[in-house]
C-alpha cells in the first residue's frame, strides 16, 4: 500500500463508521476540491452508491462554475442533493469584521438546514493541515446543540474508536479527509481522475486555490495550468493554502470565532 | 502574491516516495515541548512564509519577549493561559523522512489529549527539563507510551543551558528515565542532550555539548520508521457492515491483519462459523482478483448466506478467542472512578457490548508508581481489570496481535479509558480449530420425505398466560400424529438447563431468546419443527430469532388480552406481581412489544385449542412446511 491507498483506507473505514453509528448523515459539499474528494470516497466506501443527501448550503454567491459543476455532478453521481439557501447578510451579527460576517451566514444557513431535517452527523471535509483550529479537531466532533464547538472539552479519540453518541439535539461533525493534505487531495483527484472545478488552474497566470463565495475568494499568482503543476507548485511554497480567503487575515482569532459558533 | 514555481521540481513530488513518520512530543508541563518543536520547524526550514515575523509582532503588540512556543499555540484561549491544549499537526522534513508532528499537551488536565495524540504516532519523543529531572507528567507519559503501543521513544534532555551543559547532570537523569523506562518495558532509541531554547543538541553537535557523540534530534528522528500494517500476522477482518445496495450481499471492513483473496476459507467469530470467500467487492472496478493486504478497507461476498452482523471477526483457521471474560490493563480517563462491580460498554474493533467490571486486580499512578488499593482506578491511573461480557466477542491478547487485542470503555456515550487485553479466558471455548462443526450425515430432503415436511421454527409469542404452552403441546401432538417429527422448546423448560445462568433483564431476556433461536435453528435445518413457547416481548429480540432462522422461521403472535391471561394466571405469576412478590414480569411491569409482521395471529379466548392448531397447520400447509402430496416430496427433492 503506498500512502494514498493508507489515506484512502482510513477515510473509507471512517465514512463506514459514521453510516454504522449514525442515523441520519449528510455529506455538506461545497463543490470544492475537497469535497470532491469526499464523496468520491464515499463512493468507494459503499460500492458506487452514496446512502446518504449532499447538502449544499448554499450562499448564493459561488462562480458560475461552481454551480455548473454541481448540477452536474450531482445528476451524474446519482446524488440525493438537497440545496439549503443562506439568510441574507443584514440577519448576521453585524460587530463580525466584513469577510466573517459575510461567512456566517454559511453557519446560519447550516443551523436552518440541522432543524429541517433533523441530521445527526454531518460530515465536512476539513483538513487539519489548512489552518491552525482545524489542526485541533477530531475525527468525530460533537457539537452543541447551537452547533458550537468547544475546543476545551473534547473527548479522548484512540484506535479508531470514535465518540459517537450526540446528546439529545446536538450532532456530530465528521471528518473522514482531516488527516489528508493539501497536496494528498491533489495527488489522489489525479490518480482517480476525479473532476474539477477549471478555476483552480491557471488562466492568465492565476488561479484560485481554495474556493469560497465569489466576493471574498480571491486568486494567487501562478502557472499550474495542470495538477503536475499544481503538485509541484506545492512542493515548494510556504504561502498558505487558505491565503485567498479573505476572512482569515481580518483578525487574529476571526476563523476560531467563526468555528466555536458552528463554521467549519 | 507570488508562489515560486520550482521547473526543475521531479516528476514525482518527492512526498510520495519519502517514509512518513508520525511522532508524538510528549514530557511534564514546562518542560519545553513547544519550543523543541518550535526549534525544528525553525531548524529544518518548515514555517510557513510570514508566521515567524507574524507572531514577532504578535508577541511584540503584548510587550512580551517572542518565544518559539509561540510557533504552536496558534489559538487565541491557548495564549491566554499559557498553556498547549491539543494536538496539532505540523509537518517537517529530516534527510530522509517526513516527520507529521503531533504535539501533545503535557498538563495533567488534558491527558485525553495526549493520549489522542500519541496513539496515532508511530514513535515519540520524551522531552525532560535538565533542571528538574524526571518528573510525575514524564512518568506517566512514558508509561502511556507503553500502552499505546508506541514502540519507539527518543529521550531529550532539555535546557542543557539552564546547568551548564554539565555532563554529570545529564548522566544522572538518563540513568534515571531509563531504569523508569525498563521497568514499563521500553528501551529508549537514544537519550540526546540539548537547549531547543539556543539550538544546541537539536540540528547540530555544538561545542557546548562536545562531550556527547550521540544522535542530535534531527538525526534521531530521521532513524524512526513508520509503524507496518500487520501483513505478516493471522488474518483479522472486524466486520464494520453489512451491506445489500443492490442484489450483493456485502461484508465491509478494514483488514486489520493478514490477508485474503478469493477463495479462502474463513471462520467467523465469535460463532465459528465456516464460509469461502465468493468474491472481493470494489468500485469503480470489481471484482477484485489480487490478495488483500492489512490496512485496507474491503467489501467480501460469501458463498453461503450466513447469519454475521457488525463485531464478528473473519479470520482464516487461525481464529481469535471467544469469550465472555477478559483480563485487560487499562488507563482510565473519566472524572469518576472506576470501580469493581460497575457497568459500562465495552468496545472491541467494532464489536460493541455491556460489560461489568468484575474485579479490580491493581491500581496504580504511573506518575508515582506506588500502589493506592485495589477497589478503583482513579482518573489519569491505569490497571489490571477482569471484566465479564455480556456478548460473547473475538479477541486476541495484544501479545499476539495488538489490532484485536485492545478495547475501549465508554461510560454515557464517552469514550472512558483504554487498555490492552493481557488475556482471554480461555474457559468458554477450545481454539476453532478444535470445533470446525461437523454435517449431519443425512441431507435434509431425506427427512422430508420421511416426515412430510420441511424443517421450521414455529416462534409462539405472548402473554403469559396466552395459553402458549397449551397450543405448542397440541401442535406437537398433530404433527407427531401425522409422521412429523415436532420438538418443543418450552422458554421456562430451558431456563432450567440451558438457560439456567440468564435473569430477566433486557440483556439476558435478549440472550436467552438467542439461545432459544439458535437451538430452534439447528433443530430446523435438520428438517425438525422446532416449537417455541416463549414470551419474548422484545420486538428487537424476536427479530434477532428471525435473522437466525432466516427462512425458516415462521411467528405466531397468541393475542390473547391482558386480562383474560390475568384471570387464566396458569402459574400464579400475575397475583405474585400484584403483590409485588416479582418484579420485571411482562404483562404487567414490562411492556410486551406485539409483532407487526406475525405469519399468524391467534386469540386463544375466540378460538378454542383445537381450532387454534387448525390455523397453525393451515399456515405451515401455506407457506411450504408441511407437504400433502407425494408430488410435493418429489419437487422437494
Amino acid at each position: 500500500m503506498d500512502h494514498l491507498d493508507e489515506l484512502e483506507a482510513q477515510s473509507i473505514y471512517i465514512f463506514r463508521e459514521a453510516f454504522a453509528r449514525l442515523k441520519k448523515l449528510a455529506l455538506l459539499w461545497s463543490l470544492g476540491k475537497d469535497s470532491n474528494v469526499m464523496i468520491w470516497l464515499a463512493r468507494k466506501a459503499f460500492f458506487g452508491k452514496v446512502p446518504f443527501p449532499a447538502l449544499h448550503v448554499d450562499t448564493g454567491k459561488k462562480f458560475p462554475e461552481m454551480y455548473h459543476f454541481r448540477d452536474r455532478y450531482s445528476a451524474e453521481w446519482g446524488l440525493d442533493l438537497r440545496v439549503e439557501p443562506c439568510p441574507p447578510l443584514e440577519d448576521i451579527d453585524p460587530t463580525l469584521p466584513p469577510a466573517a460576517r459575510s461567512a456566517a451566514r454559511k453557519t446560519e444557513g447550516l443551523k436552518d438546514a440541522l432543524a429541517k431535517y433533523g441530521f445527526d452527523g454531518l460530515i465536512a471535509g476539513i483538513r487539519r493541515d489548512e489552518e491552525a483550529t482545524r489542526a485541533k479537531e477530531r475525527v468525530f466532533s460533537p457539537r452543541g446543540t447551537e452547533g458550537g464547538w468547544d475546543v476545551r472539552d473534547q473527548p479522548p479519540e484512540f484506535w479508531d474508536q470514535f465518540n459517537a453518541s450526540p446528546p439529545p439535539g446536538a450532532h456530530l461533525r465528521i471528518h473522514p479527509i482531516l488527516h489528508w493534505t493539501e497536496a494528498d487531495i491533489w495527488a489522489y483527484t489525479k490518480r482517480e481522475n476525479i473532476p474539477i472545478i477549471p478555476l483552480y488552474l491557471s488562466r492568465d497566470g492565476k488561479r484560485y486555490r481554495s474556493l469560497g463565495d465569489q466576493d471574498i475568494t480571491f486568486p494567487v499568482s501562478s502557472e499550474a495550468a495542470t495538477i503536475d503543476d499544481i503538485l509541484h507548485e506545492l512542493a515548494s511554497t510556504k504561502v498558505p493554502e487558505r491565503a485567498g480567503r479573505a476572512l482569515d487575515h481580518e483578525t487574529e482569532d476571526a476563523f476560531e470565532r467563526l468555528r466555536v459558533s458552528g463554521y467549519l | 502574491m507570488t508562489i515560486a514555481v520550482s521547473r526543475l521540481a521531479a516528476a514525482v513530488p518527492a512526498a510520495a516516495r519519502r517514509p512518513q513518520v508520525r511522532i508524538v512530543i510528549v514530557g511534564h508541563v514546562d518542560h519545553g515541548k513547544s519550543t523543541l518543536v518550535g526549534r525544528l520547524l525553525h531548524e529544518t526550514g518548515s514555517l510557513p512564509e510570514g508566521k515567524f515575523e507574524m507572531l514577532k509582532a504578535v508577541s511584540a503588540r503584548r510587550g512580551m519577549p517572542f518565544e518559539w512556543s509561540f510557533l504552536l499555540d496558534a489559538l487565541q484561549t491557548e495564549r491566554d493561559q499559557g498553556i498547549t491544549i491539543d494536538t496539532t499537526q505540523i509537518r517537517f522534513r529530516t534527510p530522509s523522512r517526513d516527520i507529521v508532528l503531533i504535539d501533545a499537551p503535557g498538563h495533567a488536565e488534558f491527558l485525553r489529549n495526549m493520549i489522542t495524540g500519541a496513539s496515532q504516532a508511530d514513535a515519540a519523543v520524551l522531552i525532560i527539563d535538565a533542571l528538574e529531572g524526571v518528573r510525575d507528567q514524564t512518568r506517566r507519559h512514558g508509561y502511556l507510551l507503553h500502552l499505546l503501543g508506541v514502540r519507539q521513544v527518543a529521550v531529550v534532555i532539555n535546557k542543557m543551558d539552564r546547568v551548564d551543559f554539565a555532563k554529570a547532570r545529564f548522566d544522572e537523569i538518563s540513568a534515571d528515565i531509563s531504569a523508569y523506562l525498563a521497568e514499563v518495558g521500553v528501551t529508549p532509541t537514544a537519550i540526546i542532550p540539548i537547549s531547543a531554547r539556543d539550538g544546541d543538541g537539536v540540528a547540530a553537535r555544538t561545542p557546548a555539548i562536545a562531550w556527547y557523540s550521540g544522535p542530535t534530534v534531527v538525526e534521531a528522528l530521521d532513524a524512526l520508521t513508520p509503524a507496518r500494517p500487520l501483513d505478516e500476522l493471522a488474518l483479522r477482518l472486524p466486520v464494520q457492515a453489512i451491506y445489500k445496495f443492490d442484489d450483493r450481499r456485502i461484508i465491509a471492513g478494514r483488514i486489520e491483519s493478514g490477508s485474503l483473496i478469493a477463495g479462502d476459507e474463513i471462520v467467523i467469530m465469535p460463532a465459528g462459523k465456516i464460509a469461502r470467500i465468493r468474491s472481493v467487492e470494489s468500485w469503480p472496478v470489481t471484482p477484485l482478483s489480487t490478495r488483500q493486504h492489512a490496512g485496507r478497507s474491503v467489501g467480501i461476498t460469501l458463498d453461503r448466506e450466513l447469519f454475521l452482523e457488525r463485531g464478528d471477526i473473519i479470520s482464516h483457521a487461525q481464529a481469535p478467542r471467544d469469550t465472555r471474560r477478559l483480563h485487560a490493563r487499562v488507563f482510565w480517563l473519566h472524572e469518576a472512578p472506576l470501580k469493581a462491580g460497575q457497568s459500562l460498554l465495552v468496545r472491541i474493533g467494532t464489536k460493541d457490548t455491556r460489560a461489568t467490571v468484575v474485579a479490580i486486580q491493581n491500581a496504580v499512578d504511573p506518575g508515582e508508581l506506588s500502589p493506592i488499593g485495589t477497589d478503583q482506578i482513579a482518573r489519569n491511573h491505569v490497571g489490571d481489570i477482569e471484566i465479564g461480557l455480556a456478548q460473547p466477542v473475538a479477541a486476541d491478547a495484544y501479545a499476539d496481535n495488538a489490532r484485536t487485542g485492545r478495547l475501549v470503555i465508554e461510560v454515557n456515550g464517552r469514550i472512558a479509558g483504554g487498555g490492552l487485553v493481557l488475556s482471554v479466558d480461555a474457559g468458554e471455548r477450545a481454539d476453532v480449530v478444535d470445533i470446525v462443526p461437523v454435517e449431519s450425515a443425512l441431507r435434509p430432503d431425506e427427512r422430508s420425505a420421511r416426515y412430510r415436511h420441511a424443517g421450521a421454527v414455529v416462534w409462539l409469542t405472548g402473554l403469559p398466560g396466552a395459553g402458549k404452552s397449551t397450543l405448542a403441546r397440541a401442535l406437537e401432538r398433530r404433527l407427531f400424529s401425522r409422521g412429523g417429527s415436532p420438538i418443543l422448546l418450552d422458554g421456562d423448560t430451558l431456563r432450567a438447563g440451558l438457560n439456567s445462568d440468564l435473569g430477566f433483564s433486557p440483556r439476558d431476556r435478549a440472550e436467552n431468546i438467542r439461545r432459544l433461536a439458535e437451538t430452534a435453528a439447528h433443530l430446523a435445518r435438520n428438517g425438525h419443527i422446532a416449537i417455541v413457547a416463549a414470551v419474548s416481548p422484545a420486538a428487537e429480540d424476536r427479530a434477532e430469532a428471525r435473522r437466525i432462522g432466516d427462512d425458516l422461521f415462521r411467528e405466531v403472535y397468541v393475542a390473547t388480552s391482558a386480562e383474560v391471561c390475568e384471570s387464566r394466571d396458569p402459574k400464579g405469576h400475575y397475583a405474585k406481581a400484584r403483590s409485588g412478590q416479582l418484579a420485571g414480569f411482562t404483562g404487567i411491569g414490562q411492556d410486551y412489544q406485539p409483532p407487526a409482521r406475525a405469519e399468524l395471529t391467534i386469540d386463544t379466548a375466540e378460538r378454542a385449542v383445537i381450532a387454534g392448531v387448525d390455523d397453525i397447520e393451515r399456515m405451515l400447509l401455506d407457506t411450504g412446511v408441511l407437504f400433502t402430496e407425494v408430488s410435493d416430496i418429489a419437487a422437494n427433492i
